[in-house]
């Protein structure tokens, strides 16, 4: 594996990923992991005052018992190593405690809630990972065209409307036509057959998660397609006589494709928000609604975890990224 | 250079004088390049008319009319001359609700943005200036703060803020030291090409300090940008202090965009399909988001010199 990494010339293309290449990127994801940890771990406990009280459903009055129980949660009284330790211990055997509200551990509460949400964002991302890329390339190229033109325009309006805005937006339409459920994932009335159903409890709520993520894919695809317009390659490949729609897909896309894979993963975060409030809207029982409901205690367990599950995907994603990138990009290789 | 300096008749030229004429210069070339961006131009115009309308609010409707307890309107009721935007459950003007949420989703946002930036340029001019371990650090700082998705980060943080702290101020900070990481990227980016360039050899060869390296060269050099990147974070700041306060997590006691479009969800907007409750204040955000969205873009195009068209 070593020999790969010092070995292959210019134009080898790799074929296998450089271990160190591996091992780099994966430290880096490994830090910014325990980054969160570490902020996971502190905000809740090092801020000033009795954190017990503050966290407490009737805050400074409180019953005793209620506020021990508190204390003993959060393994407060033993000096902040040991109970850091206690911590880690039990995130490395995926304990995360058990939940206030719900009175269950927390892990197996965010396992229940994992999949309806990487159903829902999910489909909404590849959906709008596709047309936004197909819409971002077309405007970029013509820029200043018709097209461009309304998609950029209908693009910022989009990127200015807070997903659940819009989503409450459509609930109240669609409310007021009967042609849509107003929430959840399944009725348990319905006669359709389960997969059925919950495709058309999921339709509303995808489309407005997919409208915004289109707006976002477009406008970086756009950027990205307006930098590369004027390369010397171009040039080149239209002095060779390539049609104009050869030029685009087959030299500028390519490149341009490659910045925007990088902020297409940056962007998950973004994914995570519309997930919390879209689905708080449309009452769809993933992790998002699960956070909102977890607010209301709040319970502290159950918020940790989902933080932590929040930012461990989107780490891993871009974990993902890294390691594809040099098989996209092969100018991105050892360094 | 030197030949559009004007010639401070009477005084010695200073350096200090020769850079403010140069600046003063610069800002006259960009207004002129602003003023002949049309899509610039609109977003300041509305960005004016919400400013004046968050004055102008005591002028403009009569603080009374945020009380549930002193609101004399009907309930729920469409809206008519004399509520054009309707009123809400407890029978307030929206129009009312509106005016007076512009200040303080304004005030939030500017504030949090403030915040933001200050952040955001000082840890990406530090991280973008010192080699070694401390600007490494910076560096993967603003890398952590990148991935880490926004919005539980700041979840997180408004659960656990200090109680006797007013929520408003709560709100603020929590939004500045959440998006910060964006503005100090670019920041690093600039700085590292800019340290490249002959004059700061110079400062360096002359002995100026790490200090006056950053806030001479460095600082005046990214301010353009700075600027730009500033309303661009306020879009997100206001769309932020919307999402806090849809969850629950903004000040209860104050009238923001937010807070008006929180009553109505949790109010049964829904069931009795009182669209004018929600419509008017998110209206009013996607119109200052979007505006300063406009201004930032326009403030973009004319910096970028990538985007300054060759066409």
């Amino acid at each position: 594996m070593t020999s790969v990494a010092t070995g292959g010339g210019p134009r080898v293309r790799p074929r296998k990923l450089p271990l160190f290449y591996v091992l780099r990127k994966t430290l880096a994801a490994f830090l910014t992991l325990l980054f969160v940890v570490v902020i996971n771990f502190f905000l809740f406990r090092v801020l000033p005052g009795d954190p017990a009280k503050a966290f407490s459903p009737r805050g400074r009055n409180a019953d005793p018992t209620r506020l021990a129980e508190i204390r003993r949660d959060l393994g407060l009284g033993l000096p902040w190593h040991e109970q850091f330790w206690a911590y880690l211990k039990n995130l490395a055997t995926f304990d995360l405690g058990e939940s206030w509200g719900q009175h269950a551990p927390v892990t197996r509460i965010i396992g229940e809630r994992f999949w309806p949400t990487v159903l829902l964002s999910g489909t909404a991302l590849l959906l709008a990972a596709g047309i936004g890329m197909w819409l971002g390339v077309r405007a970029g190229w013509r820029h200043g065209s018709r097209l461009d033109r309304m998609s950029s325009s209908a693009a910022v309006t989009l990127y200015s409307t807070p997903e659940w805005l819009l989503g409450l937006v459509l609930l109240i339409v669609f409310s007021d036509l009967g042609l849509f459920p107003s929430g959840g994932m399944r009725d348990p009335r319905s006669t359709l057959p389960a997969v059925l159903d919950i495709a058309w409890h999921m339709t509303v709520p995808v489309i407005v998660l997919g409208l915004v993520y289109i707006a976002e894919y477009s406008l970086i695809m756009r950027s990205s397609m307006l930098d590369e317009r004027y390369a010397d390659y171009l040039t080149t490949a239209r002095a060779k006589g390539l049609r104009d729609d050869q030029v685009r897909r087959r030299h500028a896309l390519p490149n341009a494709l490659l910045p925007s894979t990088t902020l297409f993963f940056l962007s998950l975060g973004f994914v995570v928000s519309g997930a919390i409030t879209v689905e708080t809207v449309f009452s769809w029982p993933g992790l998002g609604l699960l956070t909102y409901d977890a607010l209301r205690g709040p319970d502290v367990p159950l918020l940790q975890g989902l933080f932590l599950t929040f930012s461990a995907g989107v780490i891993l994603m871009n974990l993902i990224a890294d390691l594809l990138y040099p098989f996209i990009d092969p100018r991105v290789r050892l360094s | 250079m030197t030949a559009t300096t004007p010639v401070v008749r009477g005084r010695p030229q200073t350096a200090r004088s020769i850079a403010r004429a140069r600046r003063r210069a610069a800002l006259a070339a960009f207004w002129r390049g602003y003023r002949a961006d049309r899509e610039g131009m609109i977003g300041l115009i509305v960005l004016v008319l919400f400013a004046v309308v968050a004055l102008a609010a005591p002028v403009l409707a009569d603080a009374d009319g945020l009380s549930v307890t002193k609101a004399t309107g009907p309930v729920l009721a469409s809206p008519s001359l004399s509520y054009p935007f309707g009123t809400d459950d407890a029978g307030r003007s929206v129009l009312t609700l509106v005016i007076w949420g512009s200040q303080i989703s304004l005030l939030v946002g500017l504030a949090a943005t403030f915040i933001s930036m200050v952040i955001g340029t000082l840890v990406g001019i530090a991280s973008g200036h010192f080699r070694g371990l401390g600007g490494g650090l910076l560096g993967r700082l603003t890398e952590w703060f990148l991935v880490i998705p926004f919005l539980p980060l700041a979840i997180v943080l408004a659960t656990v803020f200090p109680p006797d702290v007013p929520k408003i101020i709560a709100v603020i900070i929590v939004i500045g030291v959440t998006s910060w990481s964006g503005t100090a990227r670019l920041i690093r980016a600039q700085t590292m090409s800019i340290e490249e360039r002959p004059y700061l050899e110079r400062a360096r060869a002359l002995g100026g300090g790490h200090w006056h390296q950053m806030s001479r060269h460095v600082l005046p050099n990214v301010m353009p940008l700075v600027l730009a990147n500033t309303t661009l974070t306020v879009s997100i700041a206001i769309l932020a202090e919307t999402t806090l306060s849809f969850l629950g997590l903004g000040d209860p006691l104050r009238i923001s965009w937010g807070k008006i479009l929180d009553d109505a969800y949790s109010g049964a907007v829904i069931s009795t399909r009182s669209w004018w409750w929600v419509l008017f204040p998110g209206l009013a955000v996607v119109l200052v988001v979007r505006a300063f969205n406009m201004c930032g873009r326009a403030m973009e195009r004319i910096l970028d010199p990538r985007l300054r068209e060759r066409a």
